[in-house]
């Protein structure tokens, strides 16, 4: 049976119609259009699919869609504001901490989620916050260390 | 190759600096557009259904109640994908491993497909097909395969490059033989030699998107596929073929790829995808499952190799000697030829010898997995050559020095090498901090080398001048590190112009000429040579424009700093004119201006790293964690230094990661038993350190600007490395990769045993 759900994505009222069983994953990318959110597994072992529910980081592949009914949803394109991009963002940009970038918006979202709760987190303390995100690519060296930058520039802001 | 693609030795403006990547902002946006996030009006869900056994024939389907089911659109078998290889063995296997005909040969293995209006429709559908196998017994394991008595997949397998013809079919489908000089000559010229056997287990490229693609064809035989693929001419080959169409007539457009590593070389669903459509007659997405990758895309090699090296007390070495066995899946690969060729390549060698043989096992096909076949050899051969060291009493990078292969060397695979890092990488290793800081309780130090070849092949760019004098670039390869910036910066350089006025966009195939696919780290190699070939051909069109604005003769015209200026006395003082003013003026000079190129990049200059890897071996649990890493490669020339770290560093994490955990584990009923994340672990944030690395640049002198390829050497070192630390740590020689804690535990415990052994005996 098709349900109808209303709640808030990035900061706007929005309602999708989505199936008992549909993840959130499936409702976002299929039903909502954000494309953003990257399906690498399907069973919460990629992060890939990472996003902010009402403050908390979750793998939206263990969500169902109707979970979000009433509540705040913040996905990667939510972060930027406008034309002005996040410092995570910017930083991930110029710290090279992307190469295929399949994995960053996931990697973004719990950077976020990280910083928000420590905004001077040690190289081991970001490393273990990121460790539910697979990136295949880099080798991590350069995300932790977009990471560490971003984190400076925010405290200095 | 030709004269102008030597290279000259010239100083670089825009080549080697760090600009921001232009497919950055769509990346960290969520606007980049993956093979999975391409939609198409009225488009159906495809899925696979896929054998549960890894070795069956295939008695009958029956897909009736699937066909009859509200919402299926097309049910498709092996006879919707008539064989239409015509002789062609390699295409065949391409095609039966795509949908199985006779026999299905691994878990995984497809046998029917359906294409419905929505994927729970999709999947209820997949249940109603009835497939009726007759099961056969199976072999998964590379030594068991080959042992007497072995299940024989194919009973016209006979060992090719063996004379006489065997008389018997086995699974050993090909035998690949490389070296020079007499072995057992040079072995009684060794005062030591030490002879082992090594296993590593397969691993998964382990990209983190799945193959995704959507096809459409149309009921006049033309058709359109969007995927996410290393390389689309080569997909759009392979399906037409397989699908009986005209090739021009199948247009393929890559959609960013998320990771490909090798295993987005081959097409798995792809023709499935267009024969629902073609079926279906509507546009079907098909998107692999994270399981299906596993269980049935391109994996690489598990492996059994003997080896046997002999060297002099004073650290020659005299003689090596290889046999290798690679698993290739159902079907003959070139795999263990490619470990043959590989095996001592770093080394200047009188006396060698490699022997690969291609074993058949019920697996998944083999496919690539970067710088494929060299990381298990590399394994071997410096494991060995660690041991060596130890046992004359030698350093073991001063054996290695000793040894090391160079300009003039004939290499054990065949070619005589030009200028070559192996030497260079070692030396910097020796003198970098990391070989002579402290270590701690429980920690090893060990090093390794590694090489790979790099490949060329064909290449062609176009480069457009836009109105406004900013330039478009559209290339064939497709980018998978950055390349990009990369060939943006060389138009850039080439050109004269900054690097923001250059956009480099990865065209369809109908925009293009063929291009082989990225692979062999060819991508920037190759189109980069075209993209210089492409600018210093527009740059000539520039010069005849300029000299027709300025009437002047063209000789008298010349390029520098992104204008073109007129020479010699009579001329020399008109002002420069711009690529902006000349392309303003092109509807009056002649119309648009572009530069084409289209050739075979040969040349590609081989590549060689050596890395340093500190190991912390918990000797409780025989967990072990790499503590410190760095990585010394040669670049030839490092077009965009920051991406070309990235390359070093990812590879040398996906080597860890296979060192130390990563193995795909087979039950004694042949199926896959961890087909997911959870429990075929990459490595993740928390598990590694930073990944220093140390770029060298020994100018390739087959290329205008010195590049070789980078993308893939950097996983051929770290078995060894970890190994080698490891041993060094604790006195015990791993020979089975990965060196996951139980095997660890296990072998401290012999070592352990071994020693109070020797305590009582004494």
């Amino acid at each position: 049976m098709t349900n109808l759900v209303n709640t808030n994505i990035n900061g706007d009222a929005v309602g999708f119609a989505c199936e008992a069983d549909e993840t959130l994953l499936d409702a976002l990318r299929n039903r909502v259009g954000l494309k953003g959110v990257k399906e690498g597994c399907g069973t919460g072992d990629c992060g890939a699919c990472s996003v902010i529910l009402d403050g908390t980081l979750v793998c939206s592949c263990l969500v169902l869609g109707m979970e979000v009914e009433g509540r705040t949803v913040e996905t990667v394109e939510g972060l930027s504001n406008g034309a002005e991009l996040h410092t995570l963002q910017s930083k991930f940009i110029e710290h090279a901490a992307l190469q295929c970038g399949i994995c960053t918006p996931g990697f973004l979202m719990a950077a976020k989620a990280l910083l928000k709760n420590n905004p001077d987190p040690s190289e081991e303390e970001i490393r273990y916050a990121l460790a539910g995100n697979l990136c295949r690519c880099t080798g991590y060296d350069k995300i932790v260390r977009a990471v560490q930058a971003t984190a400076a520039e925010l405290r200095e802001a | 190759m030709t004269a102008d693609t030597k290279f000259t030795g010239q100083t670089f403006k825009s080549v080697g600096t760090r600009p921001l990547r232009p497919d950055g902002i769509d990346k960290v946006t969520g606007r980049a557009r993956y093979g999975a996030d391409i939609d198409l009006p009225g488009q159906l869900v495809g899925s696979i259904l896929r054998s549960p056994h890894p070795h069956a024939a295939i008695r009958a389907i029956n897909t009736s109640k699937a066909e009859a089911l509200q919402g299926v659109k097309a049910v498709i078998t092996a006879a919707d994908l008539p064989d239409l290889t015509n002789g062609n063995k390699e295409l065949f296997d391409i095609l039966d491993n795509c949908m199985a005909r006779t026999h299905v040969y691994y878990d995984g293995h497809a046998v029917a497909a359906v294409a419905a209006v929505d994927a729970v429709t999709a999947r209820k559908a997949l249940k109603l097909i009835k497939v009726d196998y007759e099961i056969l017994p199976h072999v998964t394991d590379v030594d068991e395969a080959v042992a007497p008595g072995a299940p024989v997949l194919h009973k016209k397998c006979f060992t090719q490059g063996v004379e006489p013809k065997p008389k018997k079919p086995s699974n050993i489908a090909r035998r690949s033989e490389f070296g020079h000089g007499d072995v057992d000559a040079g072995f009684a010229k060794a005062d030591v030699i030490i002879e082992r056997t090594f296993r590593t287990e397969q691993t998964h490229q382990g990209y983190i998107e799945p193959h995704a693609c959507v096809a459409s064809i149309s009921p006049d035989g033309s058709g359109e596929l969007w995927v996410c693929t290393q390389g689309h001419f080569v997909f759009r080959q392979h399906c037409a073929e397989l699908l009986g169409m005209d090739v021009s007539k199948l247009r393929v457009t890559p959609t960013e790829i998320g990771g490909g590593f090798g295993g987005k070389t081959h097409v798995w669903a792809e023709p499935v995808a267009l024969a629902l459509s073609r079926k279906a007659n509507r546009p079907v997405k098909l998107v692999m499952s994270r399981d299906e990758v596993f269980r049935a895309s391109g994996p690489t090699s598990a492996t059994s190799i003997d080896i046997r090296i002999g060297v002099t007390k004073k650290g020659r070495i005299t003689a090596g000697d290889a046999t290798l066995r690679y698993t290739s899946g159902p079907y003959v690969g070139m795999w263990a030829e490619l470990g043959a060729m590989t095996s001592f390549a770093c080394y200047d060698m009188k006396h060698v010898r490699t022997v690969g043989l291609e074993v058949l096992v019920n697996r998944p096909k083999t496919t690539a997995y970067r710088a494929p076949s060299a990381p298990m050899a590399a394994f071997a051969v410096e494991s060995v050559i660690d041991e060596l060291a130890g046992r004359i009493g030698m350093d073991p990078v001063d054996l290695r020095i000793r040894n090391a292969a160079k300009k003039g060397t004939r290499s054990s695979y065949g070619p005589v090498y030009g200028p070559i890092g192996i030497g260079p990488t070692l030396k910097a290793a020796k003198e970098h901090p990391h070989m002579s800081a402290p270590l701690g309780e429980n920690q090893g130090r060990g090093m390794a080398c590694g090489f790979w070849f790099n490949f060329g092949g064909q290449t062609c760019t176009d480069l457009n001048i836009a109105p406004d004098g900013t330039v478009s670039l559209t290339v064939g390869t497709i980018d998978v590190g950055g390349a990009r910036a990369s060939l943006a910066l060389v138009a850039a350089e080439e050109l004269g112009i900054p690097y923001d006025q250059v956009r480099t966009v990865v065209g369809d195939t109908s925009t293009l000429g063929y291009n082989d696919m990225t692979d062999g780290s060819r991508g920037t190699f190759s189109s980069s040579m075209a993209t210089i070939m492409s600018a210093r051909n527009a740059i000539s069109i520039l010069k005849e424009r300029a000299a027709k604005m300025w009437d002047i003769p063209v000789e008298k015209v010349i390029w520098e700093d992104g204008c073109a200026k007129a020479v010699g006395k009579k001329h020399g003082n008109l002002a420069p004119l711009s690529l902006a003013e000349i392309a303003e003026a092109a509807p009056n000079t002649g119309g648009p201006i572009a530069g084409h190129n289209e050739l075979v990049a040969d040349g590609a200059g081989v590549s060689f790293a050596t890395h340093i890897c500190d190991v912390e071996v918990d000797p409780e649990t025989g967990r072990t964690q790499v503590v410190r890493y760095t990585v010394i490669q040669d670049a030839g020339k490092a077009v965009h230094p920051t991406y070309v770290e990235g390359q070093y560093q990812g590879g040398a994490a996906q080597g860890i990661g296979w060192a130390l955990n990563e193995e795909y584990v087979y039950g004694d009923d042949g199926r896959l038993q961890n087909a997911g994340f959870l429990d075929y672990r990459i490595p993740v944030c928390s598990d590694l350190p930073m990944i220093d690395t140390q770029i060298l640049e020994i100018p390739n002198p087959n290329h205008p600007y010195g590049i070789r390829g980078v993308g893939e050497t950097s996983i051929v070192p770290p078995l060894a490395a970890i190994g080698n630390a490891v041993s060094n740590a604790f006195g015990v020689r791993m020979t089975h990769v990965p060196m996951s804690a139980p095997r660890i535990l296990a072998a401290l415990d012999e070592a352990q045993a071994a020693a109070s052994e020797d305590v009582e005996t004494a």
